[in-house]
């Protein structure tokens, strides 16, 4: 049995851009409780939570997608998953920045939309950390 | 004033002196907007469009220019120059029996930045009004010699916290601070509080969301009437933080004993007592971000015990959403107002006009309109007179002081309160260009005696609570 190793030395996931990526994902998460807490209670301070929480997340995305477009543009092989983790990050971007316009909103204004796009960028939001964590790894084997 | 963001967007409907950009992607999520013709908004059945909820409220923001030699539009035969200027913002003012105009100036509110919007909002916001300090002080303006300029200009008081609602009963002075009403004496003549003010009752002031405390009082000088805005556009401070407001309070003159005496108005920006009738009325600022149609500002008299909506309806029975949790008794108790005025206004300035003011516009009152943000279209900044038959509104409002926004579509000032002197003439305070002006009749001589005196003395009577 053979064991090959990668010929090019193959760097771990940038512990910066792994900051970055997941950081993105409790945040989301806080904001969809924080969501999922308002319509349940009416209480207006989690709405309050959900908007910074969303800002928080927004930051950490845009800078993980920055980082994800450049790795792109970097990108000799295994183009394939460094473009999955971009466009999941794009989505999530573009869906958390109108989810922010939604929770711009007074009162119950930002309602039923936002804890519905919180809920979908929360799962994108994994998927993304997900697809960025799987794409370099050390010590591949064969 | 106050309120914030929502509602609906035209792709092009946007401008916010490029500090919003919209991404084209999201333009197709934008509500639909940019409606060219605009609903028929005055009188007492205004025509009232669905809500729209778009990703982004539209703004379109004052763009501040000094007026140069620039003057204010008014009616042909009349005549309007500037009577004070580099005031510490000019909110309301007050004819005193003498002829004295007081001018209270000031900056309230104290809302911190609850939400990231709220940053963002302000930021905008302050681009269309002015940066003066806040003068915090009532300046009185004289002129001795009738010849129409005010020449006399002292600090009557200073060191008052926003002051803005002025009333005069007797020899009382009442002045609306945005945390207290107080009350100095006053003798005819006076230039100059001989002390500081006696405190009458704390006003409801946390947050102060909306700040401005507008101010009248009761034919007998019994009461005064002051009037409490919201602490939010519309509950998103939560409901413990409008405890007290959105309201009018009657409160006792003697012994600041308040209670409510009409609820439900968002932000009664000015009181006025009717000549005659001796009933209250007022102009009050409707809520924002439900599409650039909605909600008008309206004008009306104020009844006791009244509800007029806020927050759960308006204009009526007309639901709003945003509200939870919702409250349907509330609703089908809300008091349709007497008069719209246009939706995003801002009416700030109510006074009844007196034959002096001539011919066309002796039954009537007179609003001022600080002018819109939530609309691409701006509407307001001017000073209308809204017609009165039978003591009751009559027909359309008509433009009496126009210009504060040039057709440049930049805009050299704002009307707040308006005041008419009982002599014959209008005093507006403009709180961007910081100056007072006065419009008067041409053939209103400078030696001109009040037409008749009977006039005078219930316009005063009245009038003294005319803010």
């Amino acid at each position: 049995m053979a064991i090959v190793h990668e010929p090019r030395t193959r760097r771990a996931i940038h512990p910066l851009h792994a900051v970055f990526l997941a950081s993105s994902v409790p945040l989301f998460l806080g904001t969809l409780l924080s969501d999922y807490a308002y319509t349940s209670t009416y209480h207006i301070q989690w709405s309050n939570f959900a908007s910074w929480l969303l800002v928080g997340a927004m930051v950490f995305t845009g800078l993980a997608l920055l980082w994800s477009f450049v790795s792109l543009l970097r990108a000799h092989r295994r183009k394939g998953t460094v473009l999955v983790t971009f466009l999941l990050l794009l989505a999530v971007f573009v869906l958390g920045l109108i989810n922010a316009f939604v929770h711009a909103r007074d009162a119950w204004g930002t309602m039923p939309e936002g804890l519905i796009l919180s809920v979908i960028v929360s799962v994108l939001a994994v998927a993304a950390t997900w697809a960025g964590f799987s794409t370099l790894r050390t010590g591949v084997t064969r | 004033m106050g309120g914030f963001f929502h509602a609906s967007y035209g792709s092009n409907a946007v401008k916010t002196r490029g500090l919003l950009i919209i991404p084209g992607s999201l333009a197709l999520l934008a509500g639909c907007g940019g409606n060219d013709v605009d609903p028929v908004q005055q009188g007492a059945n205004p025509s009232l469009p669905e809500q729209e909820r778009g990703l982004l409220p539209s703004m379109n923001i004052a763009e501040p220019t000094p007026w140069g030699n620039e003057r204010p539009t008014v009616p042909p035969g009349y005549n309007v120059t500037a009577i004070a200027t580099g005031l510490g913002i000019p909110r309301q003012t007050l004819v005193l029996p003498n002829g004295d105009i007081l001018v209270a100036e000031g900056r309230g509110g104290s809302a911190p930045a609850l939400r990231p919007k709220d940053i963002i909002a302000g930021f905008i916001k302050a681009k269309g009004t002015t940066s003066v300090e806040s003068g915090d002080r009532l300046t009185l303006l004289r002129d001795s010699d009738g010849d129409g300029k005010y020449e006399g200009q002292t600090v009557f008081a200073d060191g008052l916290n926003a002051p803005y609602g002025l009333a005069l009963v007797n020899d009382r002075l009442y002045v609306a601070n945005q945390d207290a009403l107080v009350m100095f004496p006053y003798r005819i003549g006076q230039t100059q509080a001989s002390g500081p003010p006696v405190k009458i009752t704390d006003l409801p002031s946390e947050i102060n969301h909306h700040w401005t405390k507008a101010l009248a009082a009761s034919p007998d000088g019994r009461f005064l009437y002051v009037g409490i805005g919201s602490n939010s556009n519309i509950t998103e401070r939560g409901m413990t933080a409008e405890a007290n407001r959105a309201m009018i309070w009657e409160v006792d003159a003697t012994t600041g004993a308040h209670r409510p005496f009409a609820t439900g108005l968002r932000n009664p920006t000015a009181l006025a007592v009717q000549p005659g009738s001796g009933k209250l009325w007022a102009v009050v600022n409707e809520r924002d971000e439900l599409g650039p149609n909605l909600v008008p500002d309206y004008l009306t008299s104020v009844r006791e015990g009244g509800f007029y909506g806020w927050p759960y309806s308006y204009w009526g029975q007309n639901v709003d959403p945003r509200v939870r949790p919702q409250n349907p008794q509330k609703v089908a108790a809300a008091i349709e107002p007497d008069y719209a005025l246009g939706s995003h206004v801002a009416t700030l300035g109510l006074s009844f006009s007196t034959p002096a003011m001539g011919s066309a516009f002796t039954q009537g009152a007179f609003v001022g309109e600080h002018g819109s943000w939530n609309r691409s279209k701006p509407s307001g900044y001017k000073v209308v007179f809204v017609p009165f038959r039978g003591g009751q509104p009559a027909g359309a409002p008509v433009d009496f002081v126009t210009g504060f926004r040039g057709s440049d579509g930049k805009t050299r000032g704002r009307p707040v309160g308006v005041t008419v002197d009982p002599r014959g003439a209008l005093i507006v305070a403009d709180d961007l260009a910081n100056v007072v002006w006065r419009v008067t009749p041409e053939r209103q001589g400078p030696a001109a005696v009040s037409p008749t005196a009977v006039t005078r003395g219930t316009a005063e009577s009245a009038g003294s609570a005319t803010p």
